[in-house]
């Protein structure tokens, strides 16, 4: 019996073919835009390797300060961002709902539900070079890590000056930074696996019922992963866009006291 | 009385030989879904319109088809979800092979339901029964509430563009094995053949599945996407490779393989 689908051709195929006519192209364009648009600008601040310190204000990019005097006189300039990025890089790079993002706007693999996509190659998936994707959960581990470090950061702008506490924008600005990166970072599927979701039994496992209760709250969480994706990285660029016009004197850091 | 209203559609009538759009008008009504308007067709106008349906109520699961190009339920579908002055185009699900008109060869869904090693359940306690709390089947029962539509199936790339419905579980299978991986007491360990014959790893969680199915199952955050991480468990991750070398690691289940089939199946 034949298996092979038929393809009519009245049901359009290859790229772009489609008989929805609704605007399935806005989301993956509005992806593509957004995330080329971090991208351009975080690779840019990595090399202006500049106004990223402003008395204890650290920008997130440049987050912890790493010294990078052993790369003097390297062809290409060596930032403390371009160290640092690699860790929420990869992060953000192997996230499951980031995956689905760029695989819809970038690789077009499909570009919409039920829209034809470019035919012809040998599909793979996560199956041949893109298995490494498997290992997201390691990638998971640094950005806990970094969390201290943002959270370190947050506190710093509110008691790291040198005449006391101070509460100023800046201070808000770092604490929405580090709560939004906390929310994207704990919403991650591989930590609800981690805490509770690799578990078939609760009721008989070990600390069963407290890992149910945290796999039930990170659950809550990941339910709007995309959601702190989006936020979370919008508040990175912003924060530290904040700490470079702070920097530069484009704008006065305001004090509440 | 509320003045008559007309509908245009364009329903897909062909076979495997080929086939074309051919435009109908219907009568609506308060109410009216589009298999509705299918059968008003079929009754007035075309009685050799071929459409598979049966309970008219969202649970069967057989009305499948792309409503202006958009996996749908026929019978779930209401004729006032769309612009009153455009037609409505109706036609098969894409991904699998025509028979005719709306109706489609979803066998391929079958053969792959039969390559899954069945739910093995440890031995029953001393009284006789098996115990469960609530919380420890939570999570299966959820996918217990597909209706095997297969417009999961019909919408994944993997199988629609990439013509891989003998070689990949698909969605609704991979929340099939999850269900079972997640079995408090299943014995049997699938993770393998997850892995190499079901092959999650196709799945690019594209999530189209979720976006159709009708039963609002969370099919890739909740199915699909565990799976993955649990695979990964026990393929992927050297630290808990390590781990299980010094440990021992958890309680090993059987491996399982897979059944072996009767009919010989699919064309070369
Ligand atoms: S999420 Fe995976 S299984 Fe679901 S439609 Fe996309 S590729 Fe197919
Ligand atoms: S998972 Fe949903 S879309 Fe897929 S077959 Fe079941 S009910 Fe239909
Ligand atoms: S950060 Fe998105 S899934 Fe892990
Ligand atoms: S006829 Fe049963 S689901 Fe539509």
């Amino acid at each position: 019996m034949a298996s092979k689908s038929v393809h009519l051709p009245v049901l359009q195929s290859g790229l772009g073919g489609t008989l929805r006519r609704d605007a399935w192209w806005v989301g993956p364009a509005i992806t593509f835009v957004l995330l080329s648009a971090f991208i351009v600008y975080s690779t840019w601040r990595a090399f202006e390797n500049a106004n990223f310190l402003y008395g204890p204000y650290l920008s997130p990019l440049y987050s912890p300060l790493v010294d990078t005097s052993w790369a003097k006189g390297w062809p290409i300039p060596v930032s403390g961002a371009m160290i640092i990025l690699i860790g929420p890089g990869s992060f953000r790079f192997t996230c499951y709902y980031y995956r689905k993002a760029y695989y819809r706007a970038f690789a077009m693999d499909p570009p919409a539900c039920a829209v034809g996509e470019p035919r012809g190659h040998s599909y793979k998936g996560e199956r041949g070079l893109l298995i490494f994707q498997n290992l997201h959960r390691f990638t998971l581990y640094v950005a806990i890590g970094f969390l201290f470090f943002l959270w370190h950061d947050a506190i710093k702008g509110l008691v790291g000056w040198q005449d006391g506490v101070h509460l100023n924008v800046g201070t808000l600005v770092l604490t929405m930074n580090a709560f939004l990166l906390s929310g994207y970072t704990l919403s991650c599927h591989a930590f609800r696996h981690l805490v509770g979701g690799n578990v078939n039994s609760y009721s008989t496992a070990t600390a069963g019922m407290l890992r149910y209760k945290i796999w039930q709250k990170v659950s809550k969480l990941n339910m709007n992963h995309m959601a702190w994706a989006w936020t979370s990285l919008f508040g990175v660029g912003l924060t530290d866009f904040y700490i470079r016009c702070v920097c530069t004197g484009a704008i006065h850091d305001m004090r509440f006291f | 009385m509320a003045a008559e209203r007309k509908a245009q559609l364009k329903v897909y009538r062909g076979d495997k030989e080929g086939g074309e759009l051919k435009d109908y008008e219907v009568e609506t009504y308060p109410g009216m879904v589009v298999l509705d308007a299918i059968h008003d067709i079929q009754a007035k106008q075309e009685p050799s319109l071929a459409v598979r349906w049966n309970c008219k109520a969202g649970r069967c699961g057989s009305c499948s088809a792309e409503i202006n190009g958009k996996p749908k339920l026929m019978c779930m579908t209401r004729m006032t979800s769309f612009p009153e002055n455009e037609p409505i185009t109706v036609t098969p699900m894409k991904s699998f092979p025509i028979i005719k008109d709306l109706v489609t060869d979803v066998s391929s869904n079958f053969r792959m339901a039969k390559k899954i090693p069945a739910f093995r359940p440890r031995p029953k306690e001393a009284d006789g029964t098996w115990r469960m709390q609530q919380e420890d089947i939570d999570r299966i029962q959820e996918f217990r509430k597909c209706i095997e539509c297969f417009l999961c199936q019909d919408t994944c790339h993997v199988i629609r563009d990439h013509g891989k419905a003998e070689d990949f579980a698909g969605p609704r299978f991979l929340i099939a094995l999850a269900g079972l991986d997640m079995h408090p007491l299943d014995t049997l360990d699938r993770r393998e053949l997850v892995k190499d014959e079901f092959k999650v790893g196709y799945c690019n969680i594209t999530r189209c599945c979720t976006e159709v199915c009708p039963e609002h199952i969370n099919i890739t955050d909740n199915g699909i996407i565990p799976m993955k991480e649990r695979v990964a468990d026990d393929y992927f991750d050297p630290l808990r490779w390590v781990i299980r070398k010094f440990t021992g690691g958890p309680e090993k289940k059987e491996k399982a393989h897979l059944p072996v089939l009767q009919e010989k199946t699919g064309s070369k």
